[in-house]
């Protein structure tokens, strides 16, 4: 083909020309490292056992705990993490960068380290878990509490961080415009942020709430794997695979499943961007 | 003393604020000046979402310097009214009343009747971004007045509405401004607005008061050029003798003047006349003027007469008829004899 047929087989569409292969190659070898491991766990799967494997006890007992602390973890995430995110979003303090780079050290952290740093402070002998187990009889590791407490720090600046966007993107006099007539920073915050910022909070909510189901090196660290109690399904998967792969499989399609939900739950703000 | 009295000091890096302003209850003040002059920052000061260095702010007597927003009971529309837009109209009217306190229901009915009385009540359960512009302006209204302000505050109240819709809400928010009976200071940079819908113009320019009167005094005898620019009159300054008005040496002629001293001259553009020789007709200053630019203005053509123009330390603007352009050939860089006429300028203290 000469140049100028070339040229001008470049349609309205395609102002600029073909992507370039040097782009498009890498492009499409990193999409198929990123799907290729997921269709391997579906080709790999016992369809045919996987009704009765699913209601196997020991599968529901994970799945339950799993659930119930990502759910917990999640609540109490949006307790304390939107409080946060309002304090770093709208309350101007000194050190406020400290703090907001403070938050996001769980997100970079290895959460194996979490479970160690979570053990030294709350555990039987660390330095609060030692009044809380003599003053009030509280012990949090290696309970369920615990599994939540772990989750909860791996997963909430998940939340803050999505939340503190959301502020920050929403229309601050909005705010102004309440105060006029006649609220005070609570009510405003109640009646006028937060509904406007309910979109983010929701996100913020659901990734948190996935990023704690998904959690496994802190969990393993301060709440140990007993089954029914602290045994959440990625502690499940992880030892089914030594002793029963087939099982693994099975826990890990649930997640699988879970996983994909919570995209479908957000499409409308990531994956529909595109 | 009841109404507004009011002296605001902002500082900002780059930007002084520093404006008395009183408004009798009844009385509706419009703050009119240039972007950046700090009109609105005035207004924010005194719904207390700026800081203030110094000054007061009282309204009906109590004083407010030291009372956050959410205490002080200022009415504000907002310039692009800030409905919120999570809540229904009535709920965003019921917003005010439920923050002093009112219940639920109590606050709807009480938020209803105002929807009423601003013409909407067909649509309490709309939500904001189903209402027209001009809706949304009256909605804003209603929620501002359902406060009971002892002091209302427009920011730009019809900057952010297409030409049709200005008409008619102007109508309408100078209905209600008559009606309410409180202080109220609105902001604008449309001297029509201000003229419209104003008891009295304070012009704001970088950060203090340069003019303040009725507006017919404003747009008649305007002291300042920005203020000349807005009501379309050309202004100079000259100096008097009690007899004649002089510019440079020499007496205008065709002006006769009572005052001494340093004087402001302003005439309407439509009251030069333009010819192809020095023309006769009634006395006043004549020179042979360059033509700086020609732009049409509806019907009429504005004609701006260059630089140093005769007598005039600084250019003049004539406005004539298109079928006066035609004749005369007038265009840029042309020359054209320019006459005005005496009688028609006013002559005032400057």
């Amino acid at each position: 083909m000469t140049r100028t047929a070339r040229r001008a087989a470049r349609t309205p569409d395609r102002p600029l020309g073909r992507a370039p292969w040097v782009l498009v190659a890498p492009a499409l070898t990193g999409l198929a490292f990123l799907v290729l491991p997921l269709l391997g766990l579906l080709v790999r799967a016992p369809w045919s056992t996987l009704g009765t494997r699913l209601l196997e006890p020991a599968v529901l007992e994970a799945l339950r705990l799993s659930l119930t602390t990502a759910t917990l973890a999640t609540a109490l995430s949006l307790l304390l993490g939107v409080p946060l995110a309002w304090l770093l979003a709208r309350v101007p303090f000194p050190g406020a960068r400290l703090v907001r780079a403070l938050v996001t050290v769980p997100l970079v952290l290895p959460p194996v380290v979490g479970g160690v740093a979570l053990l030294l402070v709350l555990g039987r002998r660390g330095l609060a878990g030692r009044w809380l187990d003599l003053w009030f009889g509280i012990t949090l590791p290696f309970t369920t509490a615990g599994v939540v407490l772990a989750a909860t720090f791996v997963a909430m600046p998940f939340l803050v961080i999505s939340v503190e966007g959301a502020l920050r993107a929403a229309d601050p006099r909005y705010e102004e415009a309440a105060a006029t007539l006649g609220a005070d920073r609570w009510t405003v915050f109640r009646r006028v942020t937060l509904p406007l910022v309910a979109p983010g909070v929701a996100a913020g909510a659901v990734l948190c709430w996935a990023r704690a189901l998904g959690e496994f090196g802190a969990t393993i660290t301060f709440a140990g794997n007993f089954p029914g109690r602290t045994q959440t399904m990625p502690l499940a998967v992880y030892l089914a695979l030594e002793t029963d792969p087939q099982a693994a499989i099975v826990l890990s399609l649930v997640l699988l499943a879970v996983s994909v939900l919570v995209l479908v739950l957000l499409r409308d703000r990531w994956v529909g961007a595109g | 003393m009841s109404g507004l009295d009011a002296r605001l000091v902002v500082d900002r890096p780059g930007f002084h604020l520093d404006l008395a302003l009183t408004a009798a209850p009844g009385e509706t003040v419009a703050l009119l000046g240039p972007n950046g002059a700090g009109k609105t920052t005035a207004l924010r000061a005194l719904a207390g979402l700026v800081a203030t260095r110094g000054g007061h702010v009282r309204v009906d007597g109590a004083e407010l310097g030291a009372v956050p927003s959410d205490r002080r009971r200022i009415g504000m529309v907002f310039q692009d009214y800030l409905l919120f837009p999570h809540l229904s109209a009535v709920d965003n009217v019921a917003f005010g009343p439920r923050c002093r306190g009112v219940r639920r229901a109590a606050a709807r009915r009480e938020a209803a009747d105002w929807l009423e009385r601003v013409g909407l009540a067909g649509y309490a359960a709309a939500r904001p971004r189903a209402l027209s512009g001009g809706q949304a302006q009256r909605v804003a209204l209603a929620r501002a007045l359902a406060v009971r302000p002892g002091l209302l505050l427009l920011d730009e109240p019809l900057a952010a509405l297409d030409a049709h819709t200005r008409l008619e809400v102007r109508a309408t928010l100078r209905r209600h401004l008559a009606g309410f009976a409180g202080a109220a200071v609105l902001v604008t940079h449309d001297p029509v607005d201000a003229l419209a819908l104003a008891d009295r113009i304070v012009v704001v320019e970088d950060g203090r008061s340069v003019q303040e009167g009725a507006p017919a005094e404003v747009a008649r005898r305007p002291r300042t050029p920005y203020v000349a620019r807005l009501v379309g009159l050309n202004l100079h300054r000259a100096r008097a003798d009690g007899r004649a008005v002089t510019l440079g040496d020499r007496p205008l002629p065709g002006m006769a003047t009572s005052l001494r001293g340093e004087v402001f001259l302003a005439f309407s553009p439509s009251s030069v006349r333009l010819d192809r020789s020095a023309p006769g007709g009634p006395p006043g200053p004549r020179w042979r003027a360059t033509i700086d630019a020609v732009e049409s203005r509806g019907d009429r053509v504005r004609v701006l007469l260059g630089g140093a123009s005769g007598p005039f330390a600084h250019a003049v603007a004539a406005e004539v008829t298109a079928a006066a352009v035609a004749e005369l050939g007038l265009a840029e860089g042309g020359e054209v004899w320019a006459a005005v006429i005496g009688e028609h300028a006013q002559v005032y203290p400057a």
